[in-house]
């Protein structure tokens, strides 16, 4: 059991880490949601300590991951149109329609 | 069912019903969220005027009770902060269609702008109502999406102003989910009513308030947190900034309030009260310097939206004092007041902005004919910002002020004096530029801008427009002589213990 917490923790300062020092990003992102990983880690790992298995904090990991994927999409979405502006050769092409992601 | 449960359903599931009814239909999309915006108004007044009757209720989803189910609580705050949102949302709504008569630019699609608006109304309602800590992970996270997107709406440089209130926000859910997360492994709870009071003040505990508080403080952008806010709030389209300023930023003080007051009541020492005051005051006194500071009318008034929220922050320190119940309800008012204003700015700001074709504080000097009326909606919202007597600001930051008073926390004291005296000059340094004679630097600009300028008449737009601004400034002007007698509803919290 430890070793999990101590994981969770281990990976949140990783992504705290990344979140503050990364210029790209992606990777800014990416930190964020291993950030994000860390509390649903540290979440499973209450589920397990309590007697009996509790399924509350389960259900809460379950809809923070569906969560963070759609915010992660629209998080992508924004870094695709900022990349395309910075990019030598903006690309007039279809797949920019705005906000087609927000749906 | 009651009429008041059907009006909080109504409040909770149209404006997502009629998101995507506009996504699907955008050639309808303007008409079906006018319609909802009036009937989201109508639905905000009865469920406020079913708790001023039968008091505050408890509605349990779906007929699942409180350990299992996800509930909501209907009570004085809720109701004021969902006519907040419908006041502002339908103001935002009538400018938005308003706006559209001009030449449409991509920011004026109809099938980005409308569902995406109606998105964020109904996550905000839903936020109001939430008694269930992770259900307001979830509301905040609709909230947070929706936002950008309107956000990332108004082009290039909005783009980047999204992406970092993006970053920033949802690094604040994630710390929130943390502290939620702890909080559950130490009482196993989450229901905001259940938990009143029962957040140990250990380790565990304090450390969870921390990470709720601090999630809550970059969500609320309150000094230093508020690094995101300006270029947001500056760069979105008129109707966004105005219920961004207004309302999403009021959400994450409101959740604030009710934490420390709820949950974390026994962890509201004097200590931790001075420490959320003294981030109020930086937020007040930084804020405001640097509201005077900005040379664009914007983002001053975006700066003045961090000035102003450091005033309710002191609602910590006073309640810690022992002046709970008044320091809640000047609290609530200037929040209130405040939502109502700093819309109506931003919506008369979008208008005068236009007009003079420059965001330039000292470029808005002139001819004004045509929007006399935005300007003067702005500084009926002014007078508001500042308190003076008959307005919402007043009311609230007077009972503020008696809370400071009875409770012999002087310093606080002067600190409202101090904000109120930096709000006076930043907004006036706006209104004496308008008033000012037409620019001496005429000649430098092109004719065809002169002529505009000479000659322009209001057009059904621009009034549909500045009637929106004028409209909220009114309700800001109302709140002051709405909230004596209302003080017991505002007052009427499930789960505060005062």
């Amino acid at each position: 059991m430890l070793i999990y917490l101590a994981l969770a923790s281990v990976l949140f300062v990783i992504g705290l880490h990344g979140l503050f020092t990364a210029r790209n990003l992606l990777r800014r992102l990416l930190s964020l949601n291993v950030l994000t990983t860390a509390v649903f880690l540290l979440l499973v790992v209450i589920a397990r300590k309590a007697t009996p298995l509790d399924p509350v904090p389960h259900a809460m990991v379950l809809t923070g991951i569906v969560i963070a994927v759609s915010t992660t999409a629209v998080a992508l979405a924004l870094v695709e149109r900022i990349a395309l502006r910075h990019s030598p050769e903006p690309e007039p092409s279809a797949s920019t329609r705005p906000g087609e992601e927000d749906a | 069912m009651t009429a008041g449960d059907a009006a909080v359903i109504v409040l909770v599931s149209l404006p997502h019903a009629a998101a995507i009814a506009g996504f699907v239909w955008p050639s309808r999309a303007v008409t079906v969220s006018l319609i909802s915006a009036a009937t989201l108004m109508a639905a905000a007044l009865v469920a406020m005027h079913a708790v001023a009757g039968y008091g505050a209720w408890r509605h349990d989803v779906g007929g699942w009770e409180a350990p299992l189910g996800i509930g909501w609580t209907i009570d004085g705050v809720a109701c004021a902060l969902l006519l907040l949102t419908a006041a502002v949302g339908l103001a935002g709504s009538i400018h938005h269609a308003a706006a559209r008569v001009r030449p449409s630019t991509a920011a004026h699609d109809p099938r980005y702008f409308w569902p995406l608006w109606l998105f964020l109304w109904g996550g905000l309602n839903a936020l109001f109502v939430s008694a269930d800590l992770f259900n307001i992970f979830v509301t905040l996270e609709f909230v947070t999406v929706a936002s950008v997107g309107l956000i990332a709406l108004s082009g290039r440089l909005a783009q980047a102003a999204a992406w970092r209130y993006l970053l920033a926000t949802l690094f604040g859910s994630s710390v929130y989910l943390l502290g939620v997360a702890l909080i559950y492994g130490r009482v196993a709870a989450l229901d905001l009513p259940f938990l009143a009071q029962a957040l140990p003040a250990d380790l565990v505990g304090m450390t969870a308030a921390s990470l709720v508080t601090i999630g809550l403080l970059l969500k609320g952008a309150v000094f230093p947190l508020h690094f995101w806010l300006p270029s947001a709030h500056a760069r979105a389209l008129p109707p966004v900034s105005a219920i961004l300023s207004g309302v999403v930023v009021a959400a994450a003080f409101y959740l604030l309030a009710r934490a420390w007051l709820g949950p974390f009541r026994e962890l509201l020492t004097p200590a931790a009260g001075t420490a959320l005051g003294l981030l109020g005051a930086g937020a007040v006194l930084w804020g405001g310097l640097l509201a005077l500071l900005q040379r664009h009318l914007k983002r001053m008034i975006a700066y003045s939206t961090v000035s102003q929220l450091g005033f309710c922050m002191l609602l910590f320190p006073l309640a810690a004092a022992g002046a709970t119940q008044l320091a809640w309800t000047g609290a609530m008012v200037v929040l209130l007041a405040h939502g109502l204003s700093k819309a109506a700015c931003f919506l008369a700001a979008g208008v005068i902005v236009r007009h003079h074709r420059s965001g330039r504080v000292d470029a808005l000097g002139g001819c004004q004919q045509g929007i006399g009326l935005a300007w003067f909606a702005f500084a009926l919202a002014a007078a508001s910002l500042v308190g003076l007597p008959p307005t919402g600001g007043f009311v609230g930051k007077w009972w503020l002020a008696q809370a400071a008073i009875n409770s012999g926390a002087y310093p606080w004291l002067a600190l409202l004096v101090a904000g109120t005296l930096l709000t006076a000059a930043y907004l006036w340094r706006v209104l004496e530029a308008a008033i000012r004679t037409g620019p001496p630097d005429e000649a430098r600009r092109p004719a065809a801008i002169a002529a505009h300028r000479e000659g322009a008449p209001a057009t059904p737009s621009d009034r549909g427009m500045m009637i929106a601004a004028l409209g909220l400034a009114l309700g800001a002007v109302a709140v002051g002589a709405a909230a004596p007698p209302l003080a017991p509803v505002l007052s009427s919290a499930i789960g505060v213990t005062w």
